[in-house]
């Protein structure tokens, strides 16, 4: 390091007697720090009070029977323990069969909205983002325009879209296709699959499947896919939510630089083989968040339940975030309501982190020989 | 961010935690001073409209005004939700309405002062009304008003159909048989919602009922119920019958309005309804057929609740009997056109109402809603289930209402 004049040393020479403890990374001095600590105070206090303050209230509340009458917080309101969360997994009742019924649920919108909205936000930005694309700047408007417009008004134009006598039968009828009752069919996508298929017969399912039960359903319950009603749904969802994932692959592949696609095209390279082997690898850290955010969005799903169907037909679009407020706040069972709220809150961080781990970087992880081998042809 | 950063937002956190909890952690008495002077109420109501919180402020004030009190009377967003927040705060309003079927909740958690004791004309009401506000043998409530289902006919279609005056059905078998004859005309005979609300009206023809009378007995798995679904299975499966949703209409006053059905079954509600939306329907009403037990139909009722944890229980039933009083209910139907609870005003309502002479009959014979706190999630389990009803076993789905009330009914 050159001394220059203009620039005095930090350290003082007493310091060469007696060594200094090595210097902050940050650089910042001590009254920068408070004046930092002073500018972060306000959100960190909002934060606090009105989302980390309610939320252990809330997991205090799941371990109480609480009535809604007075302070949960007083002494005297009865305390149930585990039960609360016990009664959804072990105890054979309507409570266990209402939560499972969610889970089933979700976990269909989950399997069907993720992978499907990445795909469909993934297409949109490869397509906007071509040179010889005109008008770019409406197409990007266009499709991200969903995402911000308000939750319950689409919900309720998607109610008119896929009501009977709506615009969705009405193109399906000019293809000849007579449209089922979106909202009012609570038979699953499965199980009408296999039936006009013919291995089942929906109104009699095999005596296996539907009497040998898995935590409060049967495998037959368990297997029927999103129903129709659902399908509805998730078709808005995923017509909303692919702008904002656009918008986040968009800038990843403008991150990508024109030279890359060059290189490949003097190597050799067709535009499919192009992407696979170059563009994707690049944007995997953009997928891994938009899957995350995906995972934990599908797993919240309430707006759309709550404008449109309210778990109608039949509890097919039942969700857990809509069984926990409709367990809290309509029934008053509001310790039940938030073990409901506790459990998918570990149900997403789970998947996050099992997500996260299928992802990582495994640069030095070893392959079986067939492996490496079938992939050196 | 280093030990000491670690351990001052722990103390921060602890100091947050402490701090919210010892704010909100104080008990109440459980029955409060009451005081004396004039008193200041707060009344939260559940408004229909404008028309409903006019006249009730208006009545309010001049109570006001008369007893040298206070009355505030405000109309809710979310009646259920701000009760809620209002019990949970411990500080709820003074009086409220309570709807019948949220009644039993509110009662069992204690949130409720039973004062239909200090009503001396109490027996005034009609006794179903009365029975839908008691629990525990005592009275709980005085109900304001109520509605009843009752039977719909477009006189239009109905003639269409080669029908007339006479061919009205009073049991479930002309019901059928004219059903039948509408649907050969090519008329939808008959939409009905397809909920416990309209649906179990034929349960309690049949002499049915979910819980017992006094709501501590589940009766759901019972031959009278299952020969009502059958009835009901019976006319949905042969086409007589539809749902709502399946010709694409949000409730069955809808797709009356719209003429694409000519019989429905709705309550008072349909008047209002029809005038605004669909004036050129042309309809009469008749009360509903009778079942093998006889008539029957539901009742949906508000009763003016006063909070348990009041200040000023005097001034609060004085102003509830104020509010019942017979001119008051008369004010309050010429107002907004809803039947008073009196059985003593029934003949000055029928005076002014002529048509609605199957509605308040229905009074006689009409089943409230179900009277048995935490029954909210097995009733919409059985709401489900009648979304199925065509394609499910009627008995099935009953013993599973029974397993699932006795299980409700025990914890």
């Amino acid at each position: 390091m050159v001394l220059t004049p203009e620039a005095p040393p930090r350290q003082p020479v007493l310091d060469t007697v007696r060594p200094r403890r090595r210097r902050r990374r940050s650089g910042l001095n001590r009254p920068e720090r408070i004046a930092g600590w002073l500018f972060v105070a306000p959100v960190i206090v909002l934060l606090t009070v009105f989302l980390l303050v309610p939320i252990l209230m809330a997991l205090w509340v799941s371990f109480t029977s609480w009535n809604g009458q007075g302070s949960p917080f007083r002494s005297g309101v009865p305390m149930s323990g585990a039960e609360n969360y016990t009664r959804l997994f072990t105890q054979d009742g309507l409570t266990r069969q209402d939560f499972m019924t969610s889970i089933r649920n979700n976990l269909y919108y989950v399997l069907a909205v993720v992978p499907l909205q990445t795909v469909l936000a993934l297409a949109l930005a490869l397509a906007v983002n071509q040179r010889l694309l005109k008008a770019k700047s409406f197409f990007r408007t266009a499709f991200y325009f969903p995402s911000i417009t308000s939750s319950v008004a689409i919900s309720v134009v998607f109610l008119f879209l896929f009501a009977n006598s709506g615009a969705i039968n009405g193109v399906l009828a000019w293809f000849g296709i007579d449209g089922p009752n979106w909202f009012s069919d609570p038979r699953g996508v499965l199980h009408i699959v296999l039936d006009t298929v013919g291995l089942v017969d929906i109104t009699n399912p095999p005596a296996a499947l539907a009497d040998n039960e898995l935590l409060g359903l049967s495998w037959w319950q368990w297997l029927s896919g999103p129903s129709v009603a659902m399908c509805s749904i998730i078709c808005l969802v995923v017509w909303t939510t692919s702008g904002t994932f656009m918008l986040m692959f968009l800038a990843a592949l403008q991150n990508i630089p024109v030279q890359l696609e060059e290189a490949s095209l003097i190597d050799g390279a067709t535009r499919w083989q192009y992407l696979r082997k170059v563009v994707l690898p690049m944007l995997k850290p953009t997928m891994f968040l938009v899957i995350t955010l995906g995972l934990i969005g599908t797993w919240q799903v309430f707006d759309q339940v709550y404008v449109m169907s309210k778990g109608n037909p039949a509890k097919t679009t039942l969700t857990p975030a809509y069984l926990s407020f409709r367990t809290a706040f309509l029934e008053l069972n509001f310790g039940s309501g938030a073990a409901i709220a506790f459990v998918l809150f570990s149900i997403i961080i789970g998947m996050t982190l099992l997500q996260r781990w299928v992802m990582r970087d495994r640069d030095d992880v070893r392959r079986p020989r067939w492996f490496r081998r079938a992939r050196s042809v | 961010m280093r030990t000491s950063h670690r351990v001052m937002a722990a103390a921060f956190l602890a100091t947050a935690m402490v701090a919210s909890a010892s704010a909100c952690g104080s008990g109440f008495d459980d029955s409060p001073e009451q005081k004396s002077g004039p008193a200041d109420l707060e009344i939260l109501i559940g408004s229909s409209g404008q028309a409903e919180t006019d006249a009730v402020q208006k009545a309010a004030a001049a109570w006001a005004a008369a007893t040298g009190n206070t009355a505030t009377v405000i109309p809710a967003q979310d009646l259920a939700q701000q009760l809620g927040q209002a019990f949970a705060g411990s500080n709820p309003p003074d009086v409220f309405y309570v709807d019948a079927g949220r009644f039993a909740d509110y009662a069992k958690a204690g949130a409720l002062l039973p004062y239909g004791n200090e009503i001396e004309d109490a027996n005034d009401f009609y006794a179903s009304l009365r029975e839908a506000f008691t629990f525990d043998g005592q009275l709980y409530c005085i109900p304001k008003d109520f509605s009843t289902i009752a039977m719909q006919i477009n006189t239009e279609l109905w003639a269409q159909a080669g029908l007339t005056e006479d061919d009205v059905p009073t049991t479930w078998e002309e019901l059928r048989s004219v059903a039948e004859r509408l649907k050969a005309a090519g008329i939808t005979p008959i939409v009905i919602g397809d909920t416990r609300d309209r649906i179990g009206a034929f349960m309690v023809q049949a002499g049915g009922w979910i819980v017992s009378k006094d709501g501590t007995k589940a009766t759901g798995d019972s031959p009278e119920n299952l020969q009502a679904l059958e009835y009901v299975k019976g006319l949905l499966a042969d086409g007589l019958a539809v749902y709502p949703r399946d010709i694409d209409t949000g409730w069955g006053g809808e797709a009356f309005g719209k003429q694409l059905a000519a019989i429905t079954f709705e309550g008072n509600w349909i008047k209002g309804a029809l005038q605004n939306d669909f004036p050129d329907v042309k309809y009469t009403v008749h009360e509903m057929p009778a079942g093998p037990k006889g008539k029957g139909t539901l009742s949906f009722t508000v009763c003016w609740g006063i909070s348990a944890k009041t200040e000023y229980r005097e001034q609060a039933i004085d102003f509830v009997r104020h509010m019942v009083s017979a001119e008051q209910q008369i004010a309050f139907t010429e107002a907004f056109g809803v039947m008073p609870s009196r059985s003593s005003l029934r003949d000055q309502y029928l005076d002014q109402f002529p048509n609605d002479e199957a509605f308040i009959a229905g009074a006689e014979y009409a089943q409230g809603p179900v009277k048995a706190p935490k029954m909210d999630s097995v009733l919409s389990d059985f709401d489900a289930g009648l979304q199925q009803l065509v394609s499910t076993d009627p008995k099935a789905l009953l013993e599973r209402l029974q397993d699932n009330t006795e299980a409700a009914l025990a914890g």
